[in-house]
């Protein structure tokens, strides 16, 4: 997807309608076939859709009506070009589960991953990174190996039993955090949906009470989230970092003198900073997929429950439109890195 | 949906010890807050919904014509009727409506909501509606079959005279609630009904109104301050949405809900010896049994079928495994309901078993497979069986799939031998011998499925005795017939029935006053107090 905006060293003289032309085909057609291979996963898996619209005792003229309705009567590609018809029109289906547009289903459940997610990546990263340096710096060393096992343990820790474990002593045991949920019942009401980002919407309308709520009940998971992040993270910035430190530049700068602090947090960090960006990226938009252990265990009513849920009852517009939404997502997040990419390397920039 | 393996359970039970709870949240003292896994709920409008939770919601929310004692079950009573008479020839009823009762919404009760809504869901004609088009309604003929004939009278004739006691619990299930016309006609579009609106919407009068319903998060009930009996001392019942057990285990000790709905054997140990929760439980209606393909070359000798119900360790499962969680049970009527047969004469024993396998020529056992639902407690039942069935040379292959996927399978009849739960779907002893015990057409593309008809179990005479026993005035003699039903059924079926399911719940211990009724749509909160 990235290859769609570094098109060579012939794009140079492309003028600037027609790469905006060729990037839009190539998202369009990335989509088109997303949307495809999902529709046809969706139609393919031994599960009857029907049977989760009208249960397992529904006479079979209910049961044959709703086969109509659904569209399941039709070839597999005309019930693709139907779907396809009504997205271009803005129309997303109902989910069969929960009766509702999927625009309104995926507007309630992404906001609450996004909040989740946003927060998570941001903890990650501000930890991530230095940590990261800091082991790259020290390599070998105490503080690497400490790094490193913390690293490994957010790898392979089961995040389901983490979540559980963190509930336990920090919001039974210490009472510092709220439970599980996004905001309690008394605060619910409080505040006038706008965003769907509830820290957002509470700090926006002034209800510091409820934001507090809402900020004891994100920071948890958001914690969770962020440490695995973390994890990921700096271990890659330790390897960019690591990397960087080997070069010529590095041994230059030291011969001039350069004070070693400026040597890493300036010289060398801003050149791993290229590859790091994507990590983050990508870090990120895992994230945004809706992490289903986490939600799950938190009662957090995000995308990733939502999807699973979805699937799960082969509610295939429901599975549709959370994918659509999660393709968005990576495209937008690459488009995103790529345009850091030019503003980070100065390169990337000349060639462009 | 998890895995959840019994170190996880181990770890938060040693932590919960070494963890007691310091600080106490408290819910609001006129507010019930449940936790309850509620992603099952599709719909709120009583012509459609037919799930558990909704059923609960509904039963909560909306009246019936017609309402039973959850103590005592053939205890039946008028709840938006007052009375009713049958006919001579037994085909009609004439229902009296109560007077001078309202919706929630200010309307009155009148005979005209009573048949607007029994028309309606005929008309609607979804998941549910063939507990009322069993009596020969079609959308066609039920403006004249059903009608009105006074403010507060209207008349139900059906195509046959069927037994009273039937036509009664049928209008007890949800689908029967009788809907407020004004309000839902005023919600109507393009002759939709009102279903569009009502499906998150609410238009009853039962002790709570429903106020919110948000898929996979909450659903929130109000008093209804037009209730006609007495009003609920909670101001707000809450179910909130969470999925896993352990999670609404650490909410209940924290004080942050008062009830948690969904636990494990191992919840259930745990919080039994907490003196701030009460562990509670009631009988349910469900039923856990294996289904035999009759189309599989073994599973069709009847010898392999009988070698199968010794075949199972009942006792143990319902003492450790699924402790708690259910009773032996092993015909096909739930116990509570009329002509429940409760003798259990099946138990483990490998040796019967073997003689019944050499008569069937199938000394050395064989290979069959199971479709299991991957929860871990069908899972670990499964697993259970399996053992045992391996002692008498029997190998049965486990194949695991979601819900869906089983279901899917089970009713293509494409299975050798499906495990599961079967709930029935109103009161009356004819819902389950309507599945388990009629198979009017075994042929591929019968008009009508039932479980017999998936495991291809082709019963002409059977049949016609639950047909026989449909259309038995005499209460008792009625009864009488199912218990015939069920001693033949249990000796001769390729149904391994084993257990019926007990509901559990732990709430904190200053509630009190829920019922745990016989069927999810009979759980009771109207007279909960919380002190």
């Amino acid at each position: 997807m990235s290859g769609a905006t570094k098109t060579g060293g012939r794009s140079r003289a492309l003028p600037f309608a027609w790469k905006a032309t060729k990037l839009l085909a190539s998202v369009a057609l990335t989509f088109l076939g997303l949307l495809f291979v999902t529709f046809l996963i969706g139609r393919v898996v031994p599960v009857d859709p029907v049977l989760s619209v009208v249960g397992d005792r529904a006479s079979q003229t209910v049961y044959d009506r709703v086969y109509i309705e659904l569209g399941l009567d039709k070839p597999l590609i005309q019930q693709f070009w139907i779907y396809l018809q009504k997205v271009f029109t803005g129309d997303f289906g109902e989910s069969f589960m929960t009766k509702r547009p999927i625009v309104d289903d995926i507007l309630r459940a992404f906001p609450a991953t996004l909040e989740l997610a946003t927060f998570g990546v941001i903890l990650g990263t501000i930890l991530g990174v230095p940590l990261g340096v800091l082991a790259a710096v020290k390599q070998g060393r105490l503080a690497d190996q400490v790094v490193r096992v913390v690293g490994l343990i957010g790898y392979s820790a089961p995040i389901f039993w983490l979540g559980l474990l963190g509930l336990l002593i920090f919001y039974a045991k210490l009472g510092w955090v709220a439970g599980p949920g996004r905001i309690d019942i008394s605060y619910e009401y409080d505040i006038t949906p706008a965003t769907g980002l509830l820290l957002l919407d509470s700090a926006m309308q002034g209800k510091w009470a409820a934001f507090r709520n809402i900020f004891s009940h994100i920071i948890l998971p958001a914690s969770l989230l962020g440490y695995f992040s973390m994890a990921y993270i700096s271990r890659m910035t330790r390897s960019f970092m690591l990397n960087e430190l080997a070069q010529e530049y590095v041994i230059a700068a030291r011969v001039k003198g350069v004070p070693e602090w400026r040597i890493i947090w300036v010289h060398a960090l801003r050149n791993a900073a290229v590859p790091l960006v994507t990590v983050i990226a990508l870090s990120y938009a895992g994230l945004l997929e809706g992490s289903v252990l986490t939600e799950t265990v938190f009662a957090w009513p995000g995308l990733g429950q939502y999807l699973t849920n979805s699937l799960q009852n082969a509610d295939m517009n429901a599975v549709l439109g959370g994918t659509l939404v999660i393709g968005v997502v990576f495209v937008g997040l690459n488009l995103l890195s790529d345009l850091l990419y030019t503003l980070l390397d100065p390169r990337v920039r000349r060639r462009t | 949906m998890f895995h959840k393996s019994k170190w996880l359970a181990a770890t938060v039970a040693s932590f919960t010890a070494v963890a007691a709870p310091t600080a106490w949240a408290e819910t609001p003292a006129d507010t019930l807050i449940m936790a309850w896994s509620i992603d099952d709920v599709i719909s709120l409008d009583p012509a459609e919904l037919f799930e558990f939770t909704a059923g609960e919601i509904a039963g909560n929310s909306y009246e019936t014509l017609i309402g039973y004692d959850p103590m005592n079950v053939s205890d039946i009573s008028g709840k938006v009727a007052e009375s009713w008479d049958v006919s001579e020839d037994g085909k009609t009823l004439t229902f009296k409506i109560k007077e001078g009762r309202t919706f929630a919404s200010g309307n009155p009760i009148t005979a005209a909501d009573a048949v607007y809504s029994l028309t309606r869901a005929v008309k609607m004609d979804m998941s549910p509606a063939f507990i009322l088009t069993q009596f020969g309604f079609t959308a066609d003929n039920v403006d004249q079959m059903i009608r009105q004939t006074g403010d507060y009278t209207f008349e139900f004739e059906m195509d046959k005279a069927y037994a009273p006691t039937l036509v009664l619990y049928c209008l007890t299930a949800n689908v029967a609630s009788v809907v407020d016309m004004k309000l839902v006609q005023e919600n109507e579009v393009d002759g939709d009904f009102g279903y569009n609106w009502l499906k998150t919407g609410y238009a009853g009068s039962g002790p709570f109104s429903i106020r919110e319903w948000r898929a996979n998060e909450v659903v929130v009930m109000e008093r209804n301050p037009n209730y006609s009996g007495d009003a609920p001392a909670m101001a707000r019942v809450i179910y909130r949405h969470i999925p896993e057990p352990a999670t609404q285990r650490i909410l209940l000790e924290q004080g942050d809900i008062d009830i948690a709905r969904d636990l494990g054997p191992d919840e259930i140990t745990a919080m039994s010896s907490n003196p701030d929760l009460v562990v509670e439980d009631g009988v349910k209606g469900s039923i856990y049994y294996m289904g035999l393909n009759q189309k599989n070359e073994f599973l069709s000798k009847p010898e392999v079928a009988e070698a199968m119900k010794w075949l199972v360790d009942y006792e143990t499962i319902a003492d450790t495994l699924m402790k708690g969680r259910v009773t032996v049970h092993q015909s096909f009527l739930p116990k509570g309901f009329l002509g429940a047969y409760e003798e259990n004469p099946y138990s483990l024993n490998v040796e019967k078993a073997k003689e019944l396998l050499a008569e069937a020529g199938l000394p050395d056992g064989f290979t069959v497979t199971m479709d299991t639902r991957n929860t871990p407690e069908i899972t670990s039942l499964a697993e259970a069986i399996q053992g045992t069935m391996a002692q008498a040379g029997i190998t049965l292959e486990l194949i695991p799939g979601d819900g869906g996927q089983t279901l899917t399978k089970y009713r293509a009849r494409a299975h050798d031998i499906y495990i599961g739960q079967w709930g029935p779907d109103y009161q009356d002893p004819h819902t389950n011998a309507d599945t388990f015990a009629r198979n009017p057409d075994n042929s591929d593309d019968a008009a009508s499925k039932p479980l017999a008809w998936r495991n291809a179990w082709d019963i002409p005479e059977m049949t016609l005795k639950a047909d026989a026993a449909v259309l038995e005035a005499d209460a008792d003699k009625r009864a009488e017939m199912y218990i015939e039903l069920q001693k033949e059924h249990q000796a001769v079926s390729p149904f391994v029935i084993m257990f019926q399911e007990i509901e559990v719940m732990a709430h904190r211990n200053n509630v009190s006053g829920f019922v745990i009724g016989p069927s999810f749509q009979d759980n009771s909160y109207a007279k909960v107090t919380k002190d």
